[in-house]
């Protein structure tokens, strides 16, 4: 995996939601489809680890950070329109 | 009613309060907010509601040792802290004593993307956070409808808000809500159907171009609580909320006595002057000594060791101090002892509900004997007639409520609507005076008059009014037929008087002597009278000698005739004449 196009990725859930269950299931799922060995996706629970969310402006969940390559974005939900997913981290189909 | 929350005991239970330590606030809420219960506050923008929140949280960690959560979704911490800093709330060293936690939410749109559901977890698990790491017992979410604009699912979002309200109750805070004022409506996304326990309402209206602060509890469930708008302002101090209703008619009537600071007048109402906690006008048309009069009050009550409050309306106090000084009144050594205060604001400054709240508190603060509002007329400037009536009625119930001795000049102006208020505001009074500037003979002479007092047999009489490097003196005014005259009116009618005295004196003098020189004269003749009777007797005695002398020597004669005839016996008849 090369640094230029490789995706970092944070995904915040609360506890075993379904919601947050789903959306883990969804990114894992886009990015085995459209970024083949060229992400990782890092999932953390605010459940454990509360300070976080203020830290990281965190409001709603699910929320899924791109965090590189820059620039920051954000998209919120269960990740369940893979459409906009791919647009809001913008990535080109393969 | 200030401040404490009720606590009747073998009663219903009442609702616990968190006192918001805003002056006045807990008056107008018997108590504070409901505890543990969000409240709804509410306004337009500008009027204060972030202010509101941050001064409840700054005073539940000093006063109440209450720590408090400020989540912010309008403005950054640095932001909040600069714009509370004008208060000198050292919100910086609260929050390093862990005692304020400020959490700014960052919401934009255009930053973020949607996909699918979510909810707003991430939201409570911070507040969640901020409260449990402080031990918060208070919270301000302000404003929380900013999500509204930063999300697209407006649904979602009205759920997620009645949670979120459900929750801060079952986290037992103390919460305030902050809200934009929309259309028809309390808040523009109808917060207000959430939050049911207590609303209220912030207002800052602008009419005549002067802007007026208003706050009115809308609601508050599970207690009693003041239903008026309440004039409220911000400013160095914090907020403070003005708790005046014209409702209370229950104060306290003293029976003791203020001096006027003018013997003279003093003598007028009852020789002990005004009732103390009464209202006095004293009206007049512009230079007649109102404000001398007014200066003579407080000069007489920082003498006998009472605090004092001056509020001018239309002098500088350097320039009331100069100008009592020239009737021999020194104020400025009542300030330099901190009895007396000086409190100089232009009419037009501010509205007149901010006027009103500004003198509660500073009445509130300096907790004076008497106050002096100088004049009272420029108020009608800041606001209708009918406003300005109901102004000082409210007033004159604080004042009167916590016994304070007020005295309220006016500038009367003998028609037209003044003249209208004056006769509104008179009734309020309980002692009027009238000072009179009246023309005459080509000079203007100050008289004074006192219309009413109640309570007390006042003087009736209408006295001339001197100015003087002494101070005020009252002279009895002369009345003579032809009116009232005073001045050099009076001067010369005293002459006038003095000089008819002095001919009556002089003719009573004259006639007296002319009865002595009559007395004299009569006597002399009676003198001359007896004189010329006794000169009169002897003379008669004389003849009456000289007769008897006659007879006698006649018959002395006829005897020697009758020797010598010898013919005749009778000697008176005449010899007769020889016959041949």
């Amino acid at each position: 995996m090369s640094e230029l196009d490789g995706y970092s990725l944070r995904l915040y859930v609360a506890g075993q939601t379904p919601k947050s269950i789903a959306a883990i299931a969804n990114l894992k799922k886009i990015c085995d489809k459209h970024l083949p060995g060229r992400y990782e996706i890092e999932i953390i629970d605010l459940m454990k680890d509360p300070a976080l969310a203020m830290r990281h402006q965190i409001v709603a969940i699910p929320t899924l950070i791109r965090q590189l390559p820059e620039p920051l974005k954000r998209i919120i939900g269960d990740l369940s329109n893979a459409e906009k997913v791919l647009v809001g981290l913008d990535i080109r189909p393969n | 009613m200030p401040g404490k929350a009720p606590a009747k005991s073998g009663h219903l239970p009442t609702i616990g309060k968190s006192p918001t330590g805003i002056r006045g606030l807990d008056e107008v809420t018997q108590g504070g907010l409901p505890q543990g219960r969000p409240t709804l506050l509410c306004g337009s923008a500008g009027c204060g509601k972030t202010l509101f929140g941050m001064t409840f949280l700054y005073n539940g960690v000093v006063e109440y040792n209450e720590p408090g959560v400020f989540l912010a979704f309008e403005e950054q911490p640095e932001d909040l802290i600069k714009n509370v800093g004008s208060l000198d709330y050292d919100i910086e060293k609260l929050i390093a004593e862990k005692k304020l936690a400020i959490d700014h939410v960052e919401i934009e749109r255009t930053k973020i993307a949607e996909s699918g559901e979510y909810d707003l977890e991430g939201l409570f698990i911070r507040l969640g956070f901020a409260i449990d790491s402080i031990g918060a017992k208070r919270v301000v979410v302000d404003t929380v409808e900013t999500l509204f604009s930063g999300l697209e699912n407006e649904q979602l979002l009205r759920s997620e808000l009645r949670r979120l309200f459900e929750w801060l109750k079952s986290k037992g805070v103390t919460a305030i809500i902050t809200g934009e004022r929309g259309e028809g409506t309390l808040t523009r996304y109808g917060l207000e159907e959430y939050v049911a326990d207590c609303v209220i309402l912030l207002d800052n209206r602008v009419q005549d171009q002067l802007s007026t602060r208003r706050l009115r509890i809308v609601k508050y469930r599970g207690s009693a609580h003041g239903t008026n708008e309440y004039p409220f302002i911000i400013d160095e101090q914090g907020v403070t909320v003005m708790p005046i209703t014209s409702s209370g008619l229950a104060h306290d009537a003293s029976t003791e006595r203020l001096p006027s600071g003018i013997p003279d007048l003093d003598q007028m109402l009852e020789g002990q002057g005004y009732y103390k906690g009464s209202s006095i006008l004293v009206s007049g048309m512009a230079g007649s000594g109102k404000s001398t009069l007014a200066a003579h009050f407080v000069d007489a009550t920082c003498a006998s060791d009472h605090r004092c409050i001056f509020f001018a309306m239309e002098e500088s106090p350097r320039q009331i101090i100069r100008n009592t000084r020239s009737i021999g009144i020194d104020l400025q050594k009542w300030v330099d002892k901190k009895l007396l205060r000086f409190r100089a604001r232009r009419p037009s400054l501010f509205g007149l509900e901010t006027h009103l709240a500004t003198m509660y508190r500073d009445v509130t603060e300096f907790e004076p004997t008497a106050v002096i509002i100088d004049p009272m007329s420029a108020l009608m400037n800041a606001g209708a007639t009918g406003d300005v009536h109901s102004m000082v009625l409210r007033l004159v119930d604080f004042l009167k409520a916590r016994g304070v001795t007020a005295l309220f000049t006016n500038l009367g102006v003998t028609a037209g609507e003044n003249a209208a208020t004056e006769i509104q505001i008179s009734s309020l009074m309980d002692t009027w005076l009238l000072l009179y500037n009246r023309e005459s003979n080509g000079e203007h002479n100050r008289q004074l008059y006192l219309l009413k007092s109640r309570g007390m047999a006042h003087s009736n009489q209408v006295r001339e009014f001197i100015m003087s490097s002494e101070g005020i003196k009252l002279r009895e005014a002369y009345v003579g037929p032809e009116g009232v005259v005073t001045g050099s009116a009076r001067l010369a009618q005293e002459a006038k008087d003095k000089a008819a005295v002095l001919i009556r004196e002089q003719e009573m003098e004259r006639r007296s002597r002319e009865l002595q020189r009559k007395r004299r004269e009569i006597a002399a003749q009676i003198e001359a009278l007896q004189a010329q009777l006794a000169n009169e007797e002897a003379e008669q005695a004389l003849l009456d000698r000289e007769g008897t002398a006659r007879e006698d020597q006649l018959a002395a004669d006829r005897v020697a005739m009758g020797v010598s005839r010898q013919t005749r016996a009778r000697s008176d008849k005449p010899a007769p004449k020889p016959k041949k």
